[in-house]
């Protein structure tokens, strides 16, 4: 048994995005924080911080979760996925984003990296998902902006690509 | 919002957590998946000195089916029961209300038992052990219990678990009876407006509502003709006591009891 006192920092080993890092956190500091300000990857967006809106969403052990809903500490051991893990390069886009930019998926961004988190892990684990599956895991995320359709409609673009059935030219676009 | 500060415990055995738990009753909370005290923490409206985490006593993350029951232990995660290979022909009607359950994003942390200590009135889970008359493994330092669903309820977010036990287990009658589940909420996934569960009982019926009262409700229908099923289900639609609130109208709440219960109730007779 361990016991972390409150109002200290402790110390947490992690895998982030396929490297091993060391952070430091207070007990009732959430992973959303401890992403974006003791880490320093804002990508991550904290949207309502109860876990209803999705924008917070990152891949831990290969499952969608709320970083909201997460303290850092629990994370210790882990191996946590953000948002910055998806471009193949700095001026890159993933298949994923490549498909959101393509079809116009997002305006404002804001729930964006939480859906692309959702999507990403799903698609690896089914990549011949349909459009009822990809939208029930989209009811786990809200979207003020777009109606939802454009998003279904990259997701399945990108589907298709990443099982091999189009072929795409290589663009960022 | 930020939670309050607290102690952070991680439990590697069942009895270190009990044992913090003996020592500091109310102070300390239980977290498992923390889908559900999370955000009671963010918010504040809990505020413990201490957090037990389980998630790491591996003797509590087990699905194991013994004596016509299948037994599921508090750090078993609602999407591993969900693709557990013996739900299908075990439990039926989890598997038809899994997935109503929360979202592919909070199913894979939240836990099957932490859904069911936190007794939230609309939730899926406590509604099935209701409906199928599981029992919850309550244990302390100094002893252990088996309380069965309608014991276990006492009213909104409130249980008869006392401040030093935890759940270690709750458990539900294998069988592989005629079922069915619906809800109605704003979005899929979210918590339901209501809920009902509906499971073949000898002849008849038995009718589990969520969502309405401050608690799962089941009550036993015999097999009655249509004229007569609506008017029991009226009767028990009233009964439930249905309140106006920010989501739904207590008579809308009636209205929903009346029309997918009756729904239910046939799909199951048929």
């Amino acid at each position: 048994m361990s016991r972390w006192q409150a109002n200290r920092r402790h110390v947490l080993r992690f895998n982030l995005n396929g490297q091993p890092r060391v952070g430091e956190a207070e007990p009732r500091m959430l992973l959303t924080d401890f992403l974006r300000h003791q880490i320093g990857m804002t990508g991550t967006h904290v949207g309502c911080e109860h876990g209803v809106c999705g924008a917070c969403t990152v891949d831990i052990d290969g499952n969608p979760a709320r970083a909201c809903l997460t303290l850092a500490l629990q994370v210790d051991g882990c191996n946590v996925r953000t948002v910055e893990s998806l471009a193949l390069a700095p001026d890159r886009l993933g298949i994923l984003q490549s498909a959101f930019k393509r079809n116009h998926a997002l305006q404002c961004g804001f729930c964006t990296a939480g859906i692309l988190m959702s999507l990403d892990g799903f698609l690896r684990k089914y990549p011949q998902a349909d459009e009822a599956a990809i939208r029930d895991l989209l009811t786990g995320h809200l979207c003020r902006c777009t109606g939802y359709t454009p998003i279904v409609r990259a997701a399945l673009e990108a589907a298709a690509e990443m099982s091999g059935a189009l072929s795409r030219e290589k663009s960022d676009a | 919002m930020k939670p309050a500060a607290f102690d952070y415990v991680r439990a590697e055995h069942l009895d270190e957590a009990l044992d913090v738990l003996a020592s500091e009753g109310s102070d300390a909370r239980i977290i498992a998946g923390g889908q559900s005290l999370m955000p009671m923490l963010n918010m504040r409206l809990a505020k413990p000195k201490t957090l037990i985490d389980i998630m790491r006593v591996s003797e509590l993350a087990r699905i194991e089916r013994e004596a016509g029951m299948v037994m599921i232990g508090a750090a078993v995660r609602q999407a591993a029961l969900l693709e557990w290979p013996g739900l299908g022909e075990s439990l039926r009607l989890a598997a038809l209300a899994l997935p109503w359950t929360g979202h592919v994003q909070t199913r894979s942390r939240g836990t099957v038992c932490g859904s069911i200590a936190h007794a939230d009135p609309s939730a899926e889970l406590p509604l099935l052990l209701c409906a199928l008359d599981g029992d919850v493994h309550v244990r302390s330092a100094r002893r252990q219990r088996r309380v069965a669903a309608r014991d276990f309820f006492t009213g909104m977010m409130a249980t008869t678990r006392a401040d030093d036990e935890l759940i270690e287990a709750v458990s539900f009658p294998a069988d592989q009876k005629r079922c069915a589940f619906r809800e109605v909420a704003r979005r899929h996934g979210d918590f339901a407006i209501v809920a009902c569960a509906a499971v073949a009982n000898g002849d008849g019926v038995r009718l589990a509502v969520g969502g309405v009262a401050d608690m799962p409700v089941a009550r036993d229908f015999p097999r009655l003709e249509a004229s007569a099923l609506d008017d029991a289900l009226n009767a028990f639609a009233y009964e439930l006591d249905a309140r106006d609130d920010v989501h739904a109208t207590a008579r809308y709440r009636r209205d929903l009891v009346r029309v997918i219960g009756r729904d239910l109730v046939q799909e199951v007779l048929q």
